[in-house]
């Protein structure tokens, strides 16, 4: 009985032992945090799958969690219990997690790397560098795809924005956005407003009635969605006509699920998709990050993200680099959102806008939704 | 009641045969003619089919329900497929058998089988609709799983059944989603291999012990759960990093190791308080079952801030390696979730414990430990191992906690279908969904054959 004992004390404390043993080299250990699906897929195929076999022993976990980042990162920091290294975030939650003290300050030229001809990571992002945290990785529009089967005869293809609240042309069901943001600057837009004026007519409160407004013409007919998925969902059910959502999402409706959808670019609206790194970090896991967010974000592993996803490289050295897809082989550029034929009339995510009047419109949009 | 059922007759023909079995064709006819965007239509001609369809089977006297029934429903199969290929002919069957079994129930006067001769007609009607609204409610209870099964062998990644799937077409199925679940690596034959052989040889030691029944079934038995589990720890190892298994297998770790913790402490905890001179029972009772009833958000946020200075603790003062102390915080938290049913179903077996036992076991000699081993355990395992089988099914589809207390490391099968759902709406998670049914189903039957098996040889029940 005795030696049952020591025996299975003796192996108890031996295996503690050897899990205590592993903890060596912490920053061979990295969690990246993103969106999961094809996106979180080009990101590996792109960024992590060379990385990892640069530096062997570096291992990488994934956790899908973007959408609740600046909540998660928050709890986090309370907790003193930080376990993401590198998170992905689109760019208003970067701007907040930055002036929360949650994400650390990058220097651009200091941290990145520069383009091939020399000039620097400043100069090569451009504008795409807003905030101070915030490392630009891809630019994505959300715009609209349309049933090709559901277009009524003898009409031609919805090619203006003002198509989706034309009911009488366009009959037919609509999914939208469960949130102002976008939904509001369209509705001015084909309300008589001029494109430089949107943001202004905004400000009023007259402004914002009107887009709400403008909105309700089509509010029986908008089935209103949260998730990027549900849209091309929707298409392919055929319960509804044309519905916005992540232009990368319809790509793959298209061209990989050969569903009968069709692109609208009108009046798309960019944003930005980058990284930032937690604050409160350990020395070697910081390194860690500050290496790997180097790696990832320079000009050729940003083209290679355009082979795996229809999202334009936030750099301006990436774009010549754009070829073709890697498993359909069809030419990339024609199907990214910055794409001459497709940026003909566009929007950029107003970032100081909706800082100040999201709150105020949110409200405003979702007592509108409830009447 | 049963002699007062004396052999039933038919019922008339024309005033209540066939309005009752052309009614339920309309409504037939209602749901098929929508198919065609057609449904008064289909009412109308639903209508006509039932009330000529149980004229004609009114016709053959001599032939048993149960073949007229399959008959119909091979002719309306036939009429499907002839009008609508491979999917008419499902519909068609399934039309047909409803609709035969109906005219045939209704016609032979079998719905008057159940209740007693004295019974009013509406007596009767009530006694039929109420059996109606039982097998709907197991209906609806059911029903939702099948679109889910179905769905999951669909060709494109959407929850759509597309219209081939619908026209029953090769083309429109596809494992592609199993594929997808079941990526990963893994060694699953090995595993078979070495499970087998493990088990058998336990199974064949066994055996060889003084005092053992020997007999080729407890080889076999040993041999097969041995290859099961081989199956399940080859497929699992060495995988990381895919999209499915390594949350399967964190799982796996998981809910395991939370079940054993809920079980002891569960089980000891329910003993204690079924002592009479424990004081506070009531008050420790409701503490200990508190979790199931704290909503779980409020438990998980609280978990969340107790459990992160304690790993924080274990981090930095043991040294311990970090995504450890991940999985010893997840198992904690679940097993805190799984005492609460521990706890209830061994306190209900409990109550019928006749606890002059433990004295008689005492008057002979035994300590309280070998009494609880040899004479209390015994008794009371049916209530435990239900109690584990809820701790098991607690953590292994708890989704909140373990968004809040894991980190990535430890994402868990739940976790994965949440995300997945909310961010790419994959039929993989269908198929996952249809995985976990049917490894439910195949436990649940498995342990009630054992619990049988075990009643029979304890002479319980006449078997």
């Amino acid at each position: 009985m005795n030696k049952i004992k020591i025996v299975s004390t003796v192996s108890a404390l031996s295996l503690v032992a050897g899990m205590a043993h592993a903890d060596g080299h912490m920053a061979s250990d990295m969690t990246l945090v993103s969106w999961g699906g094809a996106y979180q897929q080009s990101q590996i195929n792109a960024y992590t799958d060379p990385y990892t076999a640069m530096n062997e022993g570096v291992s990488v976990t994934w956790d899908e969690s973007s959408a609740e980042a600046v909540a998660k990162l928050r709890a986090m920091n309370e907790a003193g219990n930080i376990t993401w290294d590198v998170v992905d975030v689109v760019a208003a939650d970067a701007l907040r997690l930055c002036d929360e003290g949650l994400a650390m300050e990058i220097d651009a030229d200091e941290q990145l790397a520069a383009a091939p001809d020399g000039t620097s990571a400043e100069d090569d992002f451009g504008d795409l560098l807003v905030g101070d945290c915030f490392i630009p990785q891809i630019v994505y529009s959300t715009t609209f795809g349309y049933r090709t089967d559901m277009v009524p005869d003898g009409v031609a293809a919805p090619s203006n924005i003002c198509d989706v609240f034309d009911l009488e042309t366009y009959p037919g069901m609509r999914a939208l956005e469960k949130r102002p943001i976008n939904n509001v600057e369209w509705a001015l837009l084909c309300d008589g407003v001029a494109k430089d004026d949107v943001y202004d007519v905004l400000e009023t409160e007259e402004g914002q009635e009107r887009a709400l407004a403008k909105l309700d013409t089509i509010k029986d007919s908008v089935i209103w969605w949260s998730a990027g998925a549900d849209t091309p969902q929707l298409l392919a059910d055929g319960e509804i006509f044309m519905g916005s959502t992540y232009n990368g999402r319809l790509f793959a409706a298209i061209e990989e699920q050969g569903q009968p959808i069709g692109m609208m670019w009108d009046a798309q609206v960019f944003d930005l998709d980058g990284w930032i790194i937690p604050e409160g970090l350990s020395d070697e896991r910081k390194a860690r990050a500050l290496d790997f967010v180097y790696f990832a974000t320079d000009t050729q592993r940003l083209a290679d993200q355009a082979k795996y996803i229809s999202y334009g490289p936030a750099r301006l050295s990436s774009a010549p680099l754009v070829g073709k897809h890697a498993s359909l082989g069809i030419d990339m550029a024609p199907h990214m959102p910055t794409d001459p034929n497709n940026a003909a009339n566009t929007f950029l995510y107003n970032y100081e806008f909706w800082a100040d009047y999201r709150d105020d419109i949110d409200a405003k949009f979702q007592a509108w939704l409830a009447q | 009641m049963s002699d007062l059922n004396i052999s039933v007759e038919r019922p008339p023909l024309l005033t209540f045969t066939v309005p009752m079995v052309a009614i339920l064709g309309a409504c037939l006819g209602f749901v098929t003619g929508n198919v065609f965007e057609q449904p008064m239509v289909g009412c109308v001609v639903g209508a006509l089919i039932g009330a000529l369809l149980s004229v004609v089977l009114a016709q053959f006297e001599g032939i048993a329900r149960r073949k007229k029934t399959w008959s119909t429903a091979a002719l309306f199969a036939i009429a499907g497929l002839i009008f609508g290929g491979t999917g008419g002919l499902v519909g068609g069957a399934v039309v047909g058998l409803c609709l035969g079994w109906f005219a045939t129930w209704i016609g032979s006067g079998q719905y008057r089988a159940g209740v007693p001769t004295y019974y009013t007609a509406a007596q009767t009607l009530w006694h039929n609709v109420f059996l109606a609204i039982a097998a709907m409610i197991l209906f609806f209870l059911v029903a939702p799983l099948v679109p889910v099964m179905w769905l999951s062998f669909n060709a494109q990644d959407f929850f759509t059944f597309t219209p081939a799937m619908l026209a029953f077409e090769a083309e429109g199925y596809s494992l592609k989603h199993y594929r997808n679940f079941f990526d990963g690596g893994g060694r699953p034959g090995l595993g078979l291999l070495y499970g087998t052989l493990i088990g058998a040889v336990v199974g064949g030691l066994l055996q060889l012990l003084p005092n053992a029944e020997r007999s080729l079934g407890k080889f076999v038995i040993f041999a097969l759960v041995g290859a099961v589990l081989g199956v399940i720890v080859g497929k699992m190892w060495g995988v990381s990093g895919a999209e499915w298994m390594t949350p399967l297998k964190n799982s796996l770790i998981i809910a395991p190791f939370a079940t054993l913790i809920s079980v002891s402490l569960g089980t000891l905890a329910a003993i204690g308080l079924s002592q009479s001179h424990v004081p506070f029972r009531q008050w420790i009772m409701a503490i200990m079952i508190s979790p199931m009833i704290v909503p779980l958000i409020i438990s998980a946020t609280g978990m969340f801030f107790f459990y992160a200075p304690l790993g924080n603790w274990l981090e930095a003062t043991l040294g311990l390696n970090q995504s450890f102390v991940g999985y010893v915080k997840v198992i904690l938290a679940h097993a805190v979730l799984g005492v609460p049913f521990v706890i209830i179903t061994v306190t209900a077996t409990l109550v019928g414990f006749d606890n002059s036992l433990t004295r008689a076991a005492a008057n002979m000699g035994a300590n309280p430990v070998t009494t609880f081993f040899r004479v209390q355990m015994p008794l009371i395992l049916p209530g435990v191992i239900s109690g584990g089988l809820f701790a098991f099914i607690t953590s292994f589809d708890e989704v909140v906690v373990v968004l809040f207390v894991g980190s990535a490391k430890q994402q868990t099968l739940p976790w994965q279908m949440f995300t997945g759902l909310r961010e790419q709406i994959s039929p993989t998670i269908l198929a996952a969904a249809t995985v976990l049914v049917t490894i439910s189903i195949l436990l649940l039957t498995t342990v009630e054959l054992l619990r049988r098996r075990s009643e029979r040889l304890r002479g319980l029940s006449p078997g």
